[in-house]
């Protein structure tokens, strides 16, 4: 019997969610190193696997799951690992390598509060700027963020459709409120889900170009073993692959990996908008902080205050120009988030001056109070 | 008037479009190339099945000129993306080729987990005693008194036996040539490609550029001399006695040869008794159209 799709309700949390998911989009290989809070996730996945066809490692660092994971994906799977954030850390210089040799991955970081050891069990989202930048070089990155358990399910498909996509390591950016809530997840049948297959090149053998770009600036692939004797290097490279190390190749390569995604980041882009169409105040919020500013929002559109929600389900790339055409209309932003600003910078550059905008900080450890929330509304519109 | 065209036996192994190489006059690691290529062609698997992972530094370039599939990685992580990638594709024969400093220093935590493991692939470390790429600093191989950059005054470490090393950790090939031997290289490659299980291979191999220079060694062609008159071959020995001390005598020989379960044999194995019937193994990569 195919268990690789649960069809049905579930009461699940975020982390078990996110391992369903995971094997509904097709998964089948999964390398990680324990870390709290992300471990259910790959706990899930050691039991499930066997009855799917998985193959399930536990390797003995962050840096083995990364790289191994990147290996697995030019095998022809599709690979995961999980993490939070020193593990993350870890995992950074190989998240480079797979934005350099587009490699489809995806990467869940189940953020907790930081800097280094920080709160293991505590929540925080102080890994949104490491996410973009984290690793070294120019590069653009994928970055989605769940609400819910159900989104964790949903949201881990959508991460794998990305990846395969653009063929880059998509990183779900989950944090430990949504990663440990237990809340209602329905899984529809198994039809329904429909993960994007890789896209394959399908052209001669000897007319292989493994960085030869599609009309839109993505390269179809192959895998190893197909005696296409690809090369793949990290280092800056030519459409063949080989390396070769001058400032007129590394424009080529890396403003290519960046336009790819920026050209796309209209299709890419998602967002969930709540009460705009009147607003004179918007809340940007993503992960759990956004489920906290709902409370703050009821009570201050009883207070008259005319306000809405954009609610950023991909962090990156950010979602420039609707945050831009609401800036042209609205009085203020109130950006809430488990970091003392990190996204909220990116908020203040798109905005550029048009509207006014107030970060409501935490450092992690727990969620808002919805009282900072509602009040920096309130002294928004004063 | 025409021509011939100069060609290699091995050429159809080789990018040739890549050579030359960047590797110095006199470096052992063409030696290197050469063996494995001819190992390869003589082992008779499928070309297609052979995939190549190498790491960083001199030795780290070899995956550029093989004419296979073949993945130059990050630092000390050649092990992990070789891993995954004989996962993702069991049928794959894996190879990883790196320097010491790759595999045994930064990589070091992945070499004793994989020979733990048991996972079925071969590696070549390929060990000239030093970081040559970056400039001729001292590593974990490095034998206490030679001189590098960073040990200006000599190394102090107690350097690593790397056979001994993986042979502790459940390594079930390991063998230890010097490019001089590359008869005997050659065909400890060839055992260890069809070996199932983590097979070790280790390369003494000169540095003339940096650790040799170094050192006042002399040339290329000096250093290999030197292992002509140094070399002892001792099939079979404790691998806990063949250290390496500067300028000192040189073990080589196949040391180890056994047989135990691969990764995937205990996995598979082990979840088809313990899951029982709903145990589904994994199906291979994933169909891309024929």
């Amino acid at each position: 019997m195919d268990k690789s799709v649960l069809t049905g309700v579930h009461f699940w949390d975020g982390d078990y969610a996110c391992a369903e998911g995971a094997i509904a989009a097709g998964c089948r290989f999964f390398a990680g190193y324990p870390i709290t809070p992300s471990t259910e996730i790959a706990e899930r996945i050691a039991q499930r696997f066997p009855f799917v066809g998985g193959t399930f490692i536990q390797m003995e660092d962050e840096l083995a799951s990364m790289a191994a994971i990147l290996g697995a994906a030019w095998a022809g799977t599709k690979a995961m690992t999980v993490t939070s954030g020193p593990g993350f850390s870890l995992m950074q210089e190989n998240i480079g390598l797979g934005v350099m040799t587009e490699t489809p991955c995806v990467v869940v970081d189940v953020q907790r509060g930081g800097p280094s050891t920080g709160l293991p069990t505590l929540t925080g989202q102080q890994d949104m700027m490491q996410a973009r930048w984290g690793s070294h070089g120019d590069y653009e990155i994928i970055a989605l963020s769940p609400s819910s358990p159900q989104e964790c399910f949903d949201l881990t498909i959508t991460a794998f459709d990305l990846s395969e996509r653009y063929r880059v390591p998509v990183l779900l950016m989950m944090d430990e409120c949504v990663g440990h809530m237990t809340e209602k997840v329905v899984v529809p049948e198994k039809e329904k889900i429909r993960p994007l297959p890789r896209r394959w090149y399908r052209g001669p053998k000897e007319k292989y170009r493994p960085f030869q770009p599609d009309a839109d600036g993505v390269p179809p692939m192959v895998r190893a073993g197909k005696d296409f004797r690809i090369h793949i290097t990290g280092l800056t490279h030519d459409e063949r692959g080989y390396p070769v190390i001058n400032a007129e190749c590394q424009n080529l390569c890396v403003t290519r990996l960046v336009k790819k995604i920026r050209d796309n980041a209209d299709k890419i882009t998602i967002c969930e908008e709540h009460s705009l169409e009147d607003a004179e105040v918007v809340v940007v919020a993503y992960g759990i902080s956004a489920r906290v500013a709902f409370k703050a929002i009821a009570d201050a559109r009883e207070k008259g205050v005319r306000v809405g929600m954009l609610r950023l389900i991909t962090v990156w790339p950010f979602p420039e120009m609707r945050v831009s055409e609401l800036a042209q209309r609205v009085k203020a932003m109130v950006m809430p988030e488990i970091n003392l600003g990190q996204v909220y910078l990116e908020l203040e550059r798109v905005v550029a001056g048009r509207c006014r905008t107030f970060l409501v900080p935490h450092c992690g450890g727990w969620v808002h109070d919805p009282k900072d929330i509602f009040e920096a509304i309130m002294a928004s519109v004063r | 008037m025409i021509t011939e065209q100069e060609t290699h036996p091995l050429d159809d192994l080789l990018r040739v479009d890549r050579i030359p190489h960047i590797w110095c006059p006199t470096c052992g690691l063409g030696i290197v190339l050469n063996s494995f290529l001819t190992a390869v062609r003589e082992s008779g698997i499928p070309r297609e099945d052979i995939v190549v992972v190498s790491g960083i530094g001199c030795t780290g370039r070899a995956a550029g000129y093989v004419n296979l599939d073949s993945f130059h990685t990050t630092h000390g992580r050649a092990l992990p993306f070789a891993t995954g990638l004989k996962l993702g594709n069991p049928r794959l024969k894996v190879v990883v080729i790196s320097g010491d400093g790759d595999l045994v220093a930064i990589g070091g935590n992945h070499l004793i987990h994989t020979a733990r493991r048991n996972m079925d692939m071969t590696v070549v470390c390929v060990n000239n005693f030093n970081y040559a790429m970056t400039g001729g600093q001292f590593g974990p191989t490095t034998p206490k008194g030679a001189r590098l950059t960073t040990a200006p005054y000599g190394s102090y470490e107690h350097p690593f036996n790397i056979p001994f090393l993986v042979d502790s950790c459940g390594a079930t090939y390991v063998a230890r040539w010097t490019v001089l031997h590359i008869r005997q290289l050659t065909e400890s490659i060839k055992e260890a490609l069809v070996h199932p299980g983590f097979s070790f291979i280790e390369v003494i191999s000169p540095c003339p550029t940096v650790y040799g220079r170094r050192n006042q060694l002399g040339s290329g062609l000096d250093i290999v001399k030197y292992y002509r008159d140094n070399s002892i071959v001792r099939n079979d020995i404790d691998t806990r006695e063949c250290e390496i001390e500067y300028q000192g005598k040189i073990i080589v020989g196949r040391f180890v040869q056994k047989r135990k379960p691969t990764y995937l044999e205990t996995m598979n194995e082990y979840l088809r008794q313990s899951v029982g019937e709903g145990f589904v193994p994994y199906q291979g990569p994933m169909d891309d159209g024929d």
